[in-house]
């Protein structure tokens, strides 16, 4: 009976997001406050009954009730709770339960939203609305996840034992929230467009939404990385997978909106442009839902597992973002550009970083379609790692000569000298870096060096502009403490958001260039060496886990002087449902390098039993990880700057360009 | 977000490929044939390179590859060799050929549109002067007179009319 209570609810929703876009276009047009007040009501109405199914699916999950199909399927009375939880947007189904979820969410965030001005907010959330009906619509008709079995089975499938894991079960809320948090963006320059009006105001206004989305798809993306690199026990954390690509995409062209919005908020220049990054952002979310659900990507020969939803969510895909670029066509050759700015400006630099990520993002785009391309052709090809790697390297590279420069200029006219005087000891430290590294370590890696290099220039480069904003050494401590504190938090989260770009870079020149790898079949007591480290193992014993059999290796680890650097426990799970063996990583964090151990399966060595060890040596690995950390708590201290929480309506628009004669 | 399609049964492969018995006696050749499995896609398994699977194909594939590494092969006949045998889709580095002309030039054709725009808007339109009018001056000499601190320069963000007049 839940279950349908449930589904009733999914259909309401359904319904209160059609009364939302009606209400609140018809509101708008006819300058009615109180139809776009109901329109607001109405998105308050859906989130709540959208919230309601979320509730019982998961309530379904908790009790391990068969009858649900979706749950039968992906769950298990002998799971953990967190697992039975998580199981909820496991599945296909859940998944775009837990998208409508974010969506009607973010729907009832705008409605609240009180610094929006009366037209634009009852357009966004009239368009806010039109997704949901697109998606819920979706959900209901094609994909309901609270659908019943008529035979209830007694017991369910469970979740793949790959998935669970604590930082998978949280990976999607954070991923979904990121790539459905795009949808108020795409909503806004919808609205703005209508409106005939996109300026440095509504720059302002659509600015803490991006920032709080690519914050969280930040987040998402790093623990999805996390856990494939101590899941997947293959010592690496970015695969170039088309999956992975999916989220990158969405999270480039956010990047690249966050920065042309500022040109748009502080100059009223690019509007145009970055209400195109609004449209496309969204549009890459959605499509990396399409490429990820349809199954288009796993299987490259067939067109999708389910080849209707495929289909259907293409057309979903087709329908919202073919009516926003459509809208963008008609509306933004209209805006008119008058700003200027010199060459050497900060605007420049930031249409630098615009540009590089456009391409970047062309990159993978291309990349993850081209084996669809060449088959429509009869053809066929494949890409890679090696491709993305060596075409987006250069690119970046360019980016990231012009990144520290870019906040060091003034706008509109920079001094060109003043920003080399200030940046030449950041330049000098990472060369002597890139040098030093490349004297220091063995084997030689050139492009690691200059990975690394790059790494010292960006945290260099952030320092400095830090330095200069506080005018430490050129005023009393008490002056800088005093900077410290009454300055904008915005500047201080792109700081962080540098300095945690420049920390990945290190990070990843490290962990690609200088990875240690050995393998070697061990009994007990045996020992293999690992660069400087020394692995012995110690034993291997039975331990039972809550729905699985482990073994699990003791393998003591020690440095070259002998010292114990940390105990290893990899293990091996035998599930019960299923009966799937999956290995567990085990990590010892020892100074920024982490000793990677896996244990493999067993095999006889004459009368002893042996086991094949496989270990790395990932150096400065987690500066991977907390270097995307730290870009994403820029991302939201920069959200808690005051400035965009006071009324920024009240501001006077800088020169803003109109759309000529709109109305 | 599910990947497990991609990577199933991933869980049981652990990489066979470093097991000592396999590897080449001469260490460059084992490590130019390591480089090579990691461009080489394991035909049956969904998006994992013949470096990563445990699949028999992909034990195949890495026996094949070193055999042609120790007989003396460069990488690029390896590669040549094995695009002809399973097609292009087996390389993860797709070969610079016209077909994919477009898919390595695509990036730097993207990047240098961009470039080259933003190079002629800055041509065409020289950014106008900044010198203010007498009565700006005296305004800034106002707004800086008091102290030349902190209050000063945010009052002077606050009177941003002034300079982007």
């Amino acid at each position: 009976m839940i279950a349908e209570f449930g589904s009733f609810a999914l259909v309401l929703a359904f319904c209160a997001s059609f009364a939302q876009a009606a209400l609140s276009f018809a509101g708008r047009a006819r300058r009615d406050a109180t139809l776009t007040g109901a329109g607001d009501g109405a998105a308050l109405a859906a989130f709540a009954a959208i919230a309601i199914g979320f509730a019982v699916l998961i309530w379904a999950f908790v009790t391990s009730d068969f009858s649900v199909v979706n749950v039968a399927q992906n769950s298990h009375t002998e799971k953990p709770l967190i697992y039975k939880i998580a199981g909820a947007w496991g599945s296909h189904e859940g998944s775009i339960l837990l998208w409508c979820f974010m969506l009607t969410a973010y729907g009832a965030a705008v409605a609240l939203a009180r610094a929006l001005p009366w037209g634009l907010k009852a357009l966004a959330v009239g368009v806010q609305g039109s997704l949901g009906v697109l998606f819920i619509g979706y959900m209901i008709f094609a994909s309901n996840p609270l659908l019943r079995n008529i035979v209830p089975p007694v017991e369910g499938h469970s979740l793949n034992p790959l998935l669970q894991d604590p930082a998978l079960a949280a990976h999607p809320p954070f991923l979904y929230a990121g790539y459905v948090g795009m949808s108020v963006v795409f909503s806004l320059a919808l609205a703005a467009l209508i409106e005939g009006r996109v300026d440095a105001a509504w720059a302002r206004w659509v600015r803490p939404w991006a920032l709080a989305a690519w914050s969280l798809l930040t987040v998402g993306i790093t623990l999805g990385s996390f856990w494939a690199y101590y899941e997947l026990g293959w010592g690496g954390w970015w695969f170039w997978d088309p999956v992975e690509n999916a989220s990158l995409m969405p999270w480039l062209m956010a990047t690249a909106l966050l920065h042309s919005a500022v040109v748009t908020e502080k100059r009223g220049a690019l509007a145009a442009w970055t209400a195109f990054l609004a449209i496309g952002a969204f549009t890459l979310s959605m499509l990396g839902a399409f490429l990820v659900r349809s199954g288009v990507l796993t299987s490259v020969h067939a067109f999708a597992v389910d080849p209707r939803r495929g289909i259907l969510l293409l057309a979903v895909l087709g329908v919202a973002s073919g009516s926003g670029f459509a809208l963008y066509a008609w509306r933004a050759p209209r805006l008119k550009d008058t700003q200027t700015f010199a060459p050497i400006s900060r605007e420049s630099a930031l249409v630098v970083n615009n540009i590089i990520l456009a391409a970047v993002t062309t990159t993978v785009l291309v990349g993850t379609l081209w084996p669809l391309v060449l088959e429509a052709f009869g053809r066929q090809g494949g890409v890679g790692a090696p491709y993305y790697n060596t075409v987006v390297g250069p690119l970046m590279a360019i980016a990231f000569v012009v990144l520290p420069a870019g906040p060091l200029l003034a706008w509109k006219r920079g001094d060109a000298k003043g920003a080399y005087q200030r940046l030449i000891w950041a330049a000098g430290l990472a060369a002597a870096a890139g040098v030093l590294t490349y004297a220091l370590t063995d084997p030689k890696h050139a492009m690691a060096c200059v990975g690394v290099a790059f790494g010292v220039w960006l945290v260099a480069g952030a320092l400095e502009e830090a330095a200069g904003r506080l005018r430490l050494a050129r005023a009393p401590i008490a002056e800088s403490a005093r900077r410290f504190v009454a300055l904008p938090r915005g500047a201080w989260g792109m700081t962080l958001a540098h300095l945690g770009l420049g920390l990945f870079m290190m990070g990843a020149a490290f962990e690609t260039g200088w990875r240690l790898e050995t393998a070697a079949v061990l009994t007990q007591g045996g020992a293999t060496d690992l660069g400087a480290y020394h692995l012995r193992l110690d034993g291997v014993t039975v331990a039972p886990g809550p729905n699985y059999d482990a073994e699990q290796a003791t393998i003591t680890v020690t440095d070259r002087a002998g010292r114990l650097a940390c105990l290893a426990r990899p293990a091996r799970r035998t599930y019960d449902v299923g009966g799937e063996t999956i290995s567990r990583v085990a990590l010892c964090l020892h100074r920024l390098d982490d000793i990677y151990v896996v244990i493999g399966e067993r095999r006889s060595a004459g009368p002893r039993s042996a086991w094949l060890v496989r270990a790395f040596v990932n150096p400065w690995i987690r500066l991977v990880f907390l270097g995307p950390l730290l870009m994403a708590l820029g991302g939201a201290i920069s959200l808690s700057d005051r400035r965009l929480r006071i009324a920024a309506g009240r501001r006077r628009p800088v020169a803003a360009p109109r759309l000529a004669a709109a109305e | 977000m599910t990947r497990w399609p991609v990577i199933l049964g991933a869980a049981l492969c652990l990489a066979a490929v470093a097991d000592p018995a396999d590897r080449l006696a001469n260490p460059a050749q084992e490590a130019q044939a390591r480089s090579l499995f990691r461009e080489t896609r394991c035909l049956v398994c969904q998006g994992e390179s013949i470096d990563d699977s445990d699949s028999p194909l992909a034990a195949d594939l890495r026996r094949v590859i070193r055999q042609h590494i120790a007989s003396g092969a460069s990488q690029g006949q390896v590669r040549a060799f094995l695009a002809a045998r399973y097609g292009d889709f087996v390389l993860f580095r797709p070969r610079m050929t016209w077909t994919n002309a477009l898919l390595w030039t695509g990036p730097f054709l993207v990047a240098l549109t961009g470039l080259g725009l933003l190079i002629f808007r800055g041509r065409r339109r020289p950014a106008p002067t900044t010198d203010l009018s007498p009565e700006e001056e005296a305004r800034l000499e106002v707004l800086r007179a008091p102290t030349d601190t902190l209050t000063t320069e945010l009052s002077f963000k606050n009177a941003s009319g002034l300079t982007e007049r």
